[in-house]
């Protein structure tokens, strides 16, 4: 048997109900990896003290004859944007320092009722703004396949988590490619669910019309496993969509059986398949499309005009959602209180604490957002992005008639050297080109792992979309084209990386 | 502060026209909060009725009461408005301790109700028509209290503490559009129209609608023009206006106030003023300026709300009697003259006079005390009589006059019993010993040492002049102390007139 | 549309209650302006016919039953608070009146 940090979820899950081994050992392994490496990866704020005695009671419960989830006592990271009742809940932010919720956020809950080991929370860009995780208030976190370099945002802690084989899933959030991007960047799975499909409640929001919680893993089966676990209807959530959904598991299994991409028909979105996007990032792409072909596929190329205007309005919803929902940390019920000198009133309470509390890019995005709202302006900006946001669904929508799935590359780039795009906020946006549309919309995406870019070995992610509520088909597909690129490769693209995967001088 | 100049109020009225507008917040009494499942109670421990919504916790979201939704349809139909097909929330921004998410889910563009019109009756029984521009759905911000400084207000405080306890109750805002043609009698329209929508959130029993405890809360809005002239004025909006006694006050006042400057060349502010029910004055607040930038936006943790006709018509049914009507029907049943009828809704006590009779009293009983004592004492403490009693009390001491138990006099050292908090009306006459005396042995005693001392009188009732029998009663129940039935020691007198 | 001066900026800021310095107020006059400019395209084809989109899934009459739950201790509300009295959150003194 690999050792224990190596294995998927599955693998694991197999395991632990065959008592090959227990969750005390594949707690114990991955708690030595991020001992080992997380002072220099940073995926890590916060290590759970209790994982252990969890995976304790979850080998007793075993060992007693109990029931058990198929997930039950693997272990998983948490994206600190989600609240959790026995651990600090900061969001990236110093204005929530050590603040531990009352609550459980609910994908949190579901993990727990699946007696999964909750081994801590990843680090994240402040406030999910960003798409570097350089803009957590608390470090930087390093790309496990280059140490000199952004491991993507604004999950950058899961996804260099997982990818370091600190954990074997995790969970992400996803507003405007948060969960997709770092996947494309650190060779690993990613999705967003459709929008409803996972509840907000307990995720501290940044745009509520676009956040989506969604698992983070090596394979896109362990993906499937995760998002059984935290998936589906939550009253607590009024965005929750009701309907029941069928078991990802099962269509991921189905996909990677099949070895056929027979009858689908694969859309290929003009506007995202760009001449300015990295030589390397294309190449694998066109070559995916081809591999794609030769095992079936029809190749449709489809466009979508408005996604031209996707950008700016997605920097005009998510600033004036955001500034509207960070309102709230004003150093009344929790978090940070800067009192300054002088006279204070509560009002220069409030305006010192949120100064001192809030990083650059959040305040940058919060007076745009106030901007974007305020009186006079907001027909021309945030009435007129959700007007572009309609167009966006009516060209998903048409693209959908033609195609079962839309493909592009995930991230117009490979990751980037940490500090490159730090001062140019505008480029560092930009980079969400890709991603944003989905969230526009609310439909689900996924990344797997295409290929190294030639110029500088380093992963590449393809993006697939499917209509909303079609999430299963995410799966299945996505699992055919993925056992399809390992077959051709020979071996699951994780394994490649130089310094972590098995076979790597660590 | 300086005071304010104010014109005689007729001469106010020769120069201008007043135009009142009102906002009136109703506190729905349902059992949880409009978007959290927090209790919804009034004066518990601070920060006991309250979950993560209320509080604003990150990652917390609102959802929506339905019952709230189906009370505020039921009143904006009961205000006779149009219910939207589809209504929408919204976030009001703006940063206040009491907020806990510094915005409020409020509705803007789209509310529940819109359209309406509510006939009001005047103290002298004229009719006038009140039109309602809408009625939306939001929800109560939480309590302050300040402390430290000297008057326990905001200004000169040391610091202030927050209670959410009251943070996500759910409300519906009732706004009227500009009410013309009130003329002297704009603050009793004002009044009357508060009068009116508190009988019927009562009768819809959505609300207790008690505005001493501000379940309901009215903002008066008024402007003055120059008689002919046709634009309107700059108005004020008059906050705190915390009975239906002030609102006609605080309309007043501000009619006097306007029109002092505007006489003298002056110009009004536009701004939200302060009622101060100790002075009877209003004083400036914060001048409208542009930090009241909402940035209204559609809440995106909400849906929107479609109301089917089939809500509308099934809600529609179960509409209680139009006040003006009940009214009507009311004062047949109980036989009362118009005046008397009048007075009772003039008083604004026609919901307790009726739960008093059905309480079990009789209509003339129930009537009696709450327009006597009960209001008596009320206006001495400058208090609403409903905060005195309630009408299962009054009732409970009509019974005990009616069963022989206390006579009318020592029944109002009852009340002020009752008033007092002192247990039920037999409790209170326990231990305050006030039974009347029903042993006759010692009433006979008593009357017989009166006739025999009145010689004269006793002659006269001898001879069949009962009236005369009242100076030997007086003796008596001087002599008893007053705890005697009148009416039976009348009864003796006769008898004993004839033996002693 | 109208030039972002400092001023602006100050009075977002303000609204915002963010107490910029005047190095971060000039910065963001600059980012600012670059931004608005590049996100003015929306009104390139957000024409009067198109309607807007708030939800991305859209749902109607969501709600629920008029039923407690979800209840938090005092103790626990106030665990997290920079500053109580044991029952009420404290906050310094506000200027102004009661709103
Ligand atoms: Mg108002
Ligand atoms: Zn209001």
């Amino acid at each position: 048997m690999a050792d224990l940090i190596h294995m998927s979820a599955a693998e694991l899950s197999s395991a632990l109900a065959a008592r090959e081994v227990s969750s005390v050992e594949v707690t114990t392994a991955h708690l030595a990896q991020i001992d080992a490496i997380d002072g220099n990866l940073g995926a890590f704020l916060h290590v759970n003290a209790n994982a252990l005695a969890v995976a304790e009671e979850v080998d007793a419960a075993r060992a007693a004859g109990e029931p058990l989830h198929a997930l039950a006592g693997v272990p998983v990271a948490v994206k600190d944007v989600l609240c959790t009742l026995d651990m600090p809940s900061t969001a990236g932010s110093k204005i929530l320092e050590g603040w531990i919720p009352p609550y459980d956020a609910t994908p949190v809950r579901k993990l727990r009722e699946a007696r999964m080991i909750l081994l801590g929370k990843t680090n994240m860009d402040e406030f999910a703004m960003g798409s570097s995780t350089e803009h957590s208030a608390y470090g930087i976190t390093r790309n496990p396949w280059d140490g000199d370099r952004i491991p993507g945002g604004s999950g950058g802690g899961s996804a260099a988590a997982v990818g370091a084989y600190e954990a074997p899933l995790a969970l992400g959030s996803d507003t405007g490619g948060s969960i997709r991007q770092p996947a494309s960047v650190t060779g690993t799975v990613g999705v967003k669910p459709t929008y409803g499909g996972v509840s907000r409640y307990g995720a501290i929001a940044l745009a509520s019309s676009l956040d989506q919680i969604g698992p983070v893993s090596r394979t896109v089966l362990d993906s499937a496993l995760l998002h059984d676990v935290i998936g589906g209807y939550d009253h607590h959530d009024s965005t929750s969509i009701p309907t029941p959904w069928a078991s990802f598991t099962d269509a991921a299994r189905r996909g990677a059986a099949s070895g056929s991409l027979a009858g689908v028909r694969v859309g290929v979105i003009k506007e995202l398949d760009s001449e300015g996007f990295q030589p390397g990032v294309r190449a694998q792409f066109h070559a995916t499309l081809e591999m794609l072909a030769a095992h079936g596929a029809e190749i449709v190329e489809v466009s979508a005009p408005n996604f031209d205007y996707a950008v700016s309005a997605y920097y005009l919803i998510l600033p004036a959602e955001a500034s509207s929902n960070l309102a709230k940390f004003d150093s009344v019920r929790f978090g940070l209180r800067v009192t300054p000198e002088g006279t204070p009133t509560v009002e220069s309470v409030m305006s010192a604490t949120r100064e001192a509390g809030f990083g650059d890019e959040v305040k940058r995005r919060i007076i745009l957002g106030t901007y974007a709202l305020s009186a006079g302006y907001y027909d021309a900006y945030y009435g007129s992005a959700q007007k572009v946001r309609t167009l966006i669904q009516r060209d998903f929508a048409a693209a959908f008639d033609q195609a079962d799935v839309l493909v592009s590359p995930t991230a117009p780039t490979t990751a980037w050297k940490l500090g490159e795009k730090l001062d140019d906020p505008l480029a560092m946006w930009l980079s969400d080109i890709t991603t944003i549309p989905a969230n526009l919309a609310g439909i689900p995406g996924m990344s797997i792992p295409m290929g190294l870019a030639a110029e500088d070995n380093l992963p590449t992610g393809l993006q697939i979309m499917a209509p909303a509520h079609a999430d299963a088909r995410l799966y299945e597909i996505g699992a055919t084209i993925e056992a399809l690129l390992d077959a051709q490769r020979g071996a699951p693209f994780h394994t490649l990386n130089p310094h972590f995967s098995a076979g790597g001088n660590r | 502060m300086a005071k304010d100049a104010l014109l005689d109020f007729d001469k106010a009225l020769e120069i201008f026209e007043p135009v009142i507008g009102l906002e009136v917040h109703i506190e729905l009494s349902t059992k949880t909060k409009m978007f959290s499942s927090a209790p919804n109670i009034f004066g518990d421990d601070p920060n006991t009725a309250i979950t993560p919504v209320c509080l604003g916790l990150p990652g917390s979201l609102p959802v929506v009461n339905k019952e709230a939704v189906r009370y505020s349809i039921s009143l904006g139909l009961a205000l006779g408005c149009e219910i939207a097909e589809t209504c929408r929330f919204a976030r009001k921004n703006y940063f206040y301790p009491d907020l806990a998410k510094n915005y409020q889910i409020s509705q803007y563009d789209e509310p529940i109700a819109f359209d309406g019109e509510l006939e009001v009756e005047l103290d002298n029984g004229d009719i006038i028509t009140v039109p309602i521009e809408r009625a939306h759905m939001e929800e109560d911000a939480g309590k302050l209290t300040h402390v430290g400084g000297s008057t326990g207000r905001i200004q000169g405080a040391e610091y202030s503490l927050v209670d959410y306890n009251r943070a996500g109750v759910p409300l519906v805002e009732i706004v009227t559009r500009p009410i013309f043609g009130t003329e002297h009698r704009a603050g009793e329209v004002a009044r009357a129209y508060v009068s009116t929508i508190r009988d019927i959130v009562r009768a819809l029993g959505i609300s207790e609608a008690r505005m001493e405890r501000g379940n309901l809360r009215c903002d008066a809005n008024v402007s003055l023009r120059l008689r002919g002239a046709e634009k309107l004025g700059t108005r004020t909006e008059t906050k705190n206006v915390n009975s239906l006694r002030s609102i006609e006050r605080a309309i007043r006042y501000e009619i006097q106030r306007q029109a002092a400057i505007l006489e003298k060349g002056g110009i009004i502010t536009q701004e939200t003023r302060h009622w101060h029910e100790d002075t009877g004055t209003t004083s400036p607040g914060r001048p409208k300026s542009d930090a009241d930038d909402y940035r209204y936006f559609p809440e995106p943790d909400l849906l929107p709300i479609r109301t089917t006709r089939e809500t509308v018509e099934e809600l529609r049914a179960l509409l209680p009697e139009p006040p003006a009507a009940q009214r009507r029907r009311l004062k047949a049943e109980w036989g009362f003259t118009d005046l008397d009828f009048q007075a009772i809704v003039n008083a604004g006590l026609l919901v307790e006079v009726r739960e008093t009779i059905e309480a079990g009293a009789q209509p003339q009983a129930a009537r009696k005390w709450w327009m006597g004592e009960v209001s008596r004492t009320a206006n001495e403490r400058g208090v609403e009589p409903s905060t005195l009693v309630t009408p299962e009390q009054v009732a409970d001491l009509q019974s005990v006059i009616d069963e022989g138990i206390v006579n009318d006099k020592l029944a109002r050292e009852v009340l002020v019993g009752l008033m007092a908090g002192e247990g039920s009306a037999r409790e209170i006459i326990e231990a305050r010993g006030l039974a009347v005396v029903s042993d006759d042995t010692a009433l006979i005693a008593a009357i017989d040492d009166a006739l025999l001392s009145q010689p004269d009188v006793l002659e006269k009732i001898r001879e069949g002049k009962v009236q005369a029998a009242g100076a030997v009663i007086g003796a008596v129940m001087k002599a008893m102390g007053g705890k005697a039935d009148a009416a039976r020691v009348r009864e003796l007198v006769i008898e004993r007139a004839a033996a002693v | 549309m109208p030039e972002i001066t400092e001023e602006t900026v100050s009075h977002l800021a303000n609204l915002a209650r963010i107490a910029l310095t005047p190095d971060e107020i000039a910065k963001l006059t600059g980012e600012l302006s670059a931004i608005v400019h590049a996100v003015e395209a929306v009104n390139q084809v957000a024409t009067p016919d198109v309607p807007a989109t708030s939800h991305p899934i859209p749902m109607e009459n969501v709600w629920r039953d008029d039923v407690v739950a979800d209840q938090l201790t005092t103790e626990q509300a106030l665990a997290g608070a920079p500053d109580h009295d044991g029952s009420r959150f404290r906050v310094t003194a506000i200027l102004g009146e009661e709103h």
